[in-house]
Order: C-alpha cells, then structure tokens, then sequence
C-alpha cells in the first residue's frame, strides 16, 4: 500500500512539474499560445454555433429545448475538455511508439504513464472548457428546474466523473496504439464523436446506438442519464431510476480498466527495431 | 512529367498507411452516423429545410465525410509538412530545385487527395447508402460532373492551405493561423452545417465564400441541385475561385521567397 501510494505521489509531482515546463514554453509565443486558445474556444463555439443555427428553424430538437441541450452541449464539453486538458497529448504515443522516442521515456527514472500523459502539455485547451462552461453558465441561468441541494451536488459530480470516464477513454485509446501505432484516430470517434453525439438528446438516436454508448462504451454516464434526471426527462431505455446515478461507479470501474489496458499495452511493448 | 510523377508518389506515400486509413474510415463512419440521426431529427421538425429533403440531407451527411480528407476539410488551415520546412529553412533547398514550388506542391496534394477520396471516402459514403435512404443520383453524367467539381474543390483547399503555409514566412510558428484558417473551413464549407440552412444574408455571403467549393457545391452537383447551366455555373464559381487563389498564392510566394530571409542564414 505504502509502495502505491509512493509511486502514487511521484508520479504527481513528475507531472506537474514536466506540465510546468511545457506550459513555460508554451508561453514563450505569447501570440501563437493566445491565438490557439482563442481558436481552440473557437472551434468548438462554432459546434454551437450550428446549434443555435438549428434552433433558428425549430423550437424543439427531439423534444428538446434550447436550454436543454445547450446544458447537455455544455456538461459533456466541460468534462471532455477537464480530460482532453490533462490526459489529451497521450495520442501522441502512437508517433512515439513509430519514431523510437518511447525509449527515452522508458529510461528515465519516473512513470512513464505520467510522463506520456504530461508531454507536450496544451494549455490552449483551456479555451475548450471556457466555452462550453460559458454554454453551461447560460443554460443553467435558462432551465427551468427545481433546484433542491441535490439537484446543485448533481452538476459538478456530474462534470467530475465525466471527465473521469473520458480520461479513461483517453488512456484506453493510448493503450491500444503500442499494438496498433497507427489507429491514432479511432479514439476520436470515441472521445470526439462521443462528446459530439452526447451533445444532442438522445432521444435524437436510435435505440441501439442509445445501448452501445450504455452498455458498451458507457459514454451515457457523462451527461446523458444524470441530466435526464435532472431536467425531469424519461430515459429512452427504460432503465431503472438508480441507475442515473451510478455515475462514480462507472468512472471507478472505467478507471480500472484503463489501468489495465495501460499495463497490458506497457508490457507489449516493443521498440522500434533494426 | 515532373508533377505527375510527384502526384503518383504521393498517392503511394499515402496508400502506405493502411491502419491510419482504416481508422480514418472508422471515425468518418461514426461521425456520419452521429450526424445523420440530428439531421433525421432536424428535418423531421422542419421538412425541406434549405430546400433539401431527407434522403438528400443525409446524403449530404455522407458526403461531407467522404470529401472530408480528400478536399482538405480535415487538415483544415495550413500543410504542417511545407510550414515546417520554412520554419527549420530547408525551404531553402526546396527554392533551387529546378521545379516550381507551388506546382509541385499541389501535384503531391493532388495524389494525396486522389487516394483519400478512395480510401477513405467509398466506405463511409457505402455504408452510409447501404443504412440510410439516399438521394444518391443515377445519371453517370452527375457522377461525372461531381468529380469534376470535387478535383476543382480540392484545388481551392490547396490553394487556401498554401496560402496560410506561407505566412510561415513572416510569423515562423504558423499554428495559429492555421487553427483560425481551419476552422473556418469547417465552417463555411458547409461541414457543420449545410450552407443552405444558413439564415439570410449572411447564409447569401457565405455561399459566395471560397469554402463553399469544398463540400457546399460538390454535394449540390450530386444532389441534383445544380443541373445544366446550373452545374456549368457551379463548375465556373469553382474554377474562378481555383483562379484567384493560386495566382494570389504565386504572388504572396514571390514577395515571400524575395524579401524574407531564411532562417538561419
């Protein structure tokens, strides 16, 4: 226990202080490090952008008011932008695991998990979970819901274990590329497109796609379920009412599970070789 | 000869990375499926938004992501490859080769856009056909005028991408305006949104963009929107555009390669 937590801390301390180094840098082209902030608020302020296009034509998307998926745009981009912030650089691993530059991190006396995860930290994506919390101020100021202290509790859990879940499906995917090096994009559709789809109601999809993010890759505890709950909306696949709620449960078992895949991927591992 | 031979290498050079591809082709396919169910919910609220109907929207969806790698809507601003070459001056070698720079940089993009419009852009334009009503045309002369209007929007997407590459010259790290270019090729191409479900004046501007002929007119041709003089209309506003954006690129070049000096010496 004592030895875990040791290491534990180690790797902490090595990664905010490789984060400290990059951001540093980073901040040296003080307007290259604003610009792609400001681009990175951009880019996905335009995805609501179109949003809001939409609306223009309709009151209601899937039964759905503006408000109420401008909350559901606004809990998954904070929390993908919490987990793209502090794990998001780790799909570079597949360029690092092609080029041979692994190695370097394998020698150094600190985890290497933290070192994969820190390096080339981006501060710019802080401009991310600026925007969509600015869309997530403006929805809670907008939604008519009975706030009891449960309900308040209920959105920053929500953003906490979402981040969570992401951060797993970011390691996850960081795993997969010591086998497949290449496959850089696939987690996108998962960290990306999950975000994407999780964004609209879903109501919007059908049914089996509903299921897979449940069931499969359960993206669905991000916002989805919580936020039914929380707007007062049934859940399209009928599950029980505790079920909203299992949130930490699911982040604690996607955690160990990226544990593992990260452990299994490490131990794969196989330079560059000639 | 030259050139065609530097679009057939580049063509390889990216049929090379087969994993890359295919999980290019599975990310294009989940983001249309994504996209085709809010626009199932969008044009069952509102039908005959924009003037299209629904097959026709979600043919559009499926469009968007077979052209997504192929016109550049992907790569977005700038071309890593030539910024990177300015910012360490090896452009410097590129400048005495005896081929011309732009030329032999749109004959690479051309292959490269030539395999990404097959390898990535006939799964996810199948798949999204074989699940989905489609509005798919008949006539092999559509077909024919689509990929005409494809090879002239991936010309525009070059010519914009290297226009921005060049600001390498005066601003060496070109991230940023490569993240602002990119951006708001998404945008104004039609990727985010259909340009047609624009409101207004401002949906009038942005049709008139150069962006518009990387996914807006290419998949307006297909639709059947543009016929006849229409299509030869939509076919002149692309080559227009391919006009001026080069000959400004040309320009831009030479103020570039005779006044700045190349990093390091």
């Amino acid at each position: 226990m004592w030895a875990l937590r040791s290491r534990l801390v180690e790797g902490l301390r090595a990664y905010g202080l490789i984060v400290a180094m990059w951001t540093r840098s980073t901040l040296a082209y003080r307007t290259s490090f604003l610009l792609t902030a400001l681009g990175n608020f951009a880019a996905t302020g335009l995805d609501f952008l179109a949003i809001m296009l939409m609306f223009t034509h309709i009151t209601a998307l899937g039964g759905f008011s503006l408000p109420e998926v401008a909350f559901l745009y606004g809990t998954s981009g904070v929390a993908l932008g919490l987990a793209d912030l502090v794990l998001g650089s780790m799909d570079r691993l597949g360029t690092r695991v092609r080029d041979g530059t692994m190695d370097v991190l394998l020698v150094r006396p600190v985890p290497v998990f933290a070192q994969v995860a820190a390096d080339r930290f981006a501060l710019r994506r802080l401009g991310r979970i600026l925007q969509a919390a600015v869309v997530l101020g403006w929805s809670l100021s907008r939604l008519e819901v009975d706030w009891t202290p449960g309900k308040v509790l209920l959105v920053p859990l929500m953003l906490l274990c979402g981040a969570v879940i992401f951060g797993a499906v970011f390691t996850i995917g960081a795993a997969f590329q010591f086998v497949a090096q290449d496959a850089a994009e696939v987690q996108n559709s998962f960290t990306y497109g999950g975000t994407t789809m999780l964004q609209y109601p879903p109501t919007v999809f059908a049914k089996d796609l509903v299921r897979g993010v449940t069931f499969v890759v359960p993206l669905a505890f991000v916002n989805w379920l919580p936020a039914l709950r929380l707007l007062g909306r049934d859940d399209p696949l009928g599950l029980p009412g505790w079920v909203d709620f299992l949130g930490p449960a699911v982040a604690a078992a996607m955690c160990g599970l990226a544990w593992l895949a990260w452990r299994a991927g490490l131990r794969n591992y196989r330079s560059t070789g000639s | 000869m030259l050139y065609a031979a530097v679009a057939a290498g580049s063509f390889r050079r990216y049929a090379t990375y087969r994993i890359a591809t295919a999980s290019g082709v599975f990310t294009n396919t989940v983001f249309g499926f994504i996209l085709a169910y809010t626009y199932i919910a969008l044009w069952t609220e509102r039908p005959h938004l924009g003037g299209y109907d629904l097959p026709q929207a979600l043919t559009f969806v499926w469009t968007g992501q077979a052209l997504l790698a192929a016109t550049g809507l992907l790569i977005g601003g700038g071309m890593d490859e030539l910024q990177e070459r300015i910012r360490s001056g090896d452009i410097a070698v590129d400048l005495y080769r005896p081929a011309d720079l732009q030329l032999w940089w749109l004959a690479a993009d051309l292959g490269r856009a030539a395999f990404q419009l097959l390898g990535r852009g006939l799964v996810p334009m199948a798949v999204g056909t074989l699940v989905f009503p489609s509005a798919l045309p008949a006539s092999p002369v559509t077909w024919l005028l689509f990929l005409v209007s494809v090879a002239l929007g991936v010309v525009v997407g070059f010519a914009l991408r290297y226009l921005v590459a060049l600001t390498s010259f005066w601003l060496l790290d070109g991230a940023g305006v490569s993240m602002v270019a990119g951006l708001m090729c998404l945008f104004f191409s039609g990727m985010v949104l259909p340009l047609n479900v624009f409101p207004g004046g401002f949906g009038e501007v942005v049709r008139l963009l150069p962006w518009s002929s990387m996914l807006q007119v290419p998949a307006d041709v297909l639709l059947g929107v543009h016929e006849g003089v229409g299509a030869a209309r939509a076919l002149a506003f692309q080559a227009g555009w391919a006009v001026v954006l080069l000959a400004s690129g040309r320009l831009v070049q030479s103020v570039a390669t005779r006044k700045v000096v190349v990093q390091g010496g």
